[in-house]
């Protein structure tokens, strides 16, 4: 508790100096027209013809969900690479990296799996 | 933070100083690249407004306090404004946990007829004993920026431009980690300070049994994971939206991208994140590979403290420290020189070929580095007997 409170403090004051400059920009920034189309969000110009809801590619989620599966694949690897030379000093070294090799086995397996099924192709 | 109210406050003040020496590099580094990028492009650059442009970075903070207040018609306004000051914050919380310099040791003394005892004072905003995964986690914090900046703007070209970032950014996290781990391997610790302390002498190393030693090169990471050192750089570029990995602001394309509708001081957070990450990354990079603070053998705590034996241990504390943090400095100013060289030199990627090299060869590939690293440490640190 007491190693986060530094943490906490620096999260504070970031937050403040951020509040702290876009209000001073907005004290002393300049008026803008208050036309419809000085308002309006930039599309290319002219007034905007497409909706605020424009489809979005579903690749994008596939490729969110893929990373959620290989990060936590990943962690899993910290703790071991931490532990492994405890592990051998203890002489059971081999054996460690051959229960990593079995994980990642799977992992190098979901991988090709992954660019066969052509999950990762964008055209 | 503290016991008394001295080490309370010295603490206190030091974060805010790390924060603000964050955010005053970055006018600096705006000067450096767009001077440099003239130099490269033999044009002038900037060289109007004081010495050799140097005003110009006043001039653009004038410029962006006067920008008009300006929110899109239809925009969420509360993710509106929260996103350039998410921005700030993952750089902020990730520098603060690197090490600049060794700690600094101040001796007991009497100030305001009271006794002071000893302080260790670290040279870093907060040390924690996960230094690599916080680091790791708070840096991933900035696709949220990215995203309620697209999202709150109500303009489709921001929106593109912030699924485009993060689905970049968590790509590369893939390899970005997967290369840290051969790097945990070697220094068998997530503490920074830990891992500056084993690069701090000559290059020796146990191979079968044998303990080797040469003595004319410094035992930095690079020597042990040269291929890790490219692929985590490599990510870098990518988690830092540089070129040639800057699709997100793909001007032909996208405008601007995720900041299209932002101008004045929101658009300068912005920027102020996106140099703050190139700071972390060349921290980082210095930090595991190439020594971090010191640099053998001219400059390491223990050379240092011999040269200093005449001074008090408190003054000689502070100038080891304050001298090893300008050794640290100019190895990170190397880094960022070069993130602002290689912009100026390549050209942008098309988004398939950027999403086909992260991960069917940079996450294939550092997948190989950690397992070989793995073996090879396996083989030599085992009794072979």
């Amino acid at each position: 508790m007491n190693q986060l409170l530094p943490v906490a403090f620096l999260i504070l004051f970031v937050i403040i100096f951020g509040v702290g400059l876009m209000y001073l920009a907005s004290l002393f920034g300049a008026k803008g027209s208050k036309s419809k189309s000085h308002l309006e969000a930039y599309e290319c110009g002219v007034q905007a013809t497409e909706a605020k809801t424009s489809k979005v590619s579903i690749k994008f989620y596939l490729t969110a969900i893929l990373f959620i599966l290989f990060d936590i694949e990943i962690i899993f690897m910290y703790p071991w690479a931490l532990s492994l030379n405890d592990f051998i000093a203890s002489g059971s070294g081999v054996y460690m990296l051959g229960a990593m090799g079995f994980f990642l086995f799977i992992f190098i397996f979901g991988l090709y799996w992954e660019v066969k099924s052509r999950a990762l192709e964008w055209e | 933070m503290g016991s008394d109210i001295f080490e309370f406050s010295i603490n206190g003040l030091k974060i805010i100083i790390i924060f603000m020496m964050m955010v005053q590099i970055v006018p600096l580094l705006v000067w450096v690249e767009r001077r440099g990028s003239a130099y490269i492009q033999n044009r002038f650059g900037p060289n109007r407004v004081g010495p050799l442009g140097l005003t110009q970075l006043l001039a653009d903070a004038v410029k962006f306090l006067t920008k008009e207040e300006f929110v899109p018609q239809g925009s969420y306004k509360f993710f509106f404004y929260l996103a350039p000051v998410v921005a700030l914050i993952p750089a902020a919380l990730a520098f603060g946990a690197i090490p600049l310099s060794i700690p600094i040791q101040v001796e007991a003394f009497t100030m305001m007829g009271r006794n002071w005892g000893p302080y260790t004072f670290p040279f870093q905003s907060f040390e924690l004993g996960l230094g690599v995964v916080f680091v790791l986690g708070a840096s991933s914090l900035a696709a949220y920026a990215l995203l309620l900046a697209g999202y709150g703007s109500n303009n489709k070209y921001s929106l593109f431009g912030a699924l485009r970032a993060s689905a970049q950014t968590i790509s590369y996290e893939l390899s970005m980690g997967l290369s840290i781990v051969g790097v945990l391997l070697v220094y068998n610790t997530f503490n920074f300070t830990e891992m500056v302390a084993q690069q701090s002498g000559p290059l020796a190393f146990k191979f079968l049994g044998n303990d080797l030693l040469i003595s004319w090169l410094p035992n930095w990471g690079i020597f042990y994971q040269p291929l890790g050192a490219i692929l985590l750089f490599a990510a870098f570029f990518a988690e830092t939206n540089r070129l040639p990995f800057d699709l997100p602001e793909a001007e032909g394309e996208l405008v601007a991208g995720y900041h299209t509708e932002y101008g004045g001081f929101k658009m300068n957070m912005f920027y102020i994140g996106e140099y703050g990450h190139m700071l972390v990354a060349s921290a980082l990079m210095t930090t595991f590979f190439f020594g971090g603070y010191t640099l053998y053998p001219w400059l390491t705590p223990e050379s240092l403290n011999q040269a200093l034996s005449s001074f008090s241990p408190t003054q000689a504390s502070l100038i080891t420290a304050f001298s090893l943090h300008l050794v640290f400095l100019v190895k990170v100013l190397f880094f960022l020189w070069i993130f602002i060289h290689v912009r100026w030199t390549l050209p942008r990627f098309r988004y398939d070929q950027l999403m086909d090299l992260g991960w069917k060869t940079m996450l294939p590939w550092s997948l190989v580095n950690a397992i070989v690293t793995a073996v090879i440490i396996v083989l030599m640190r085992s009794h072979w007997s």
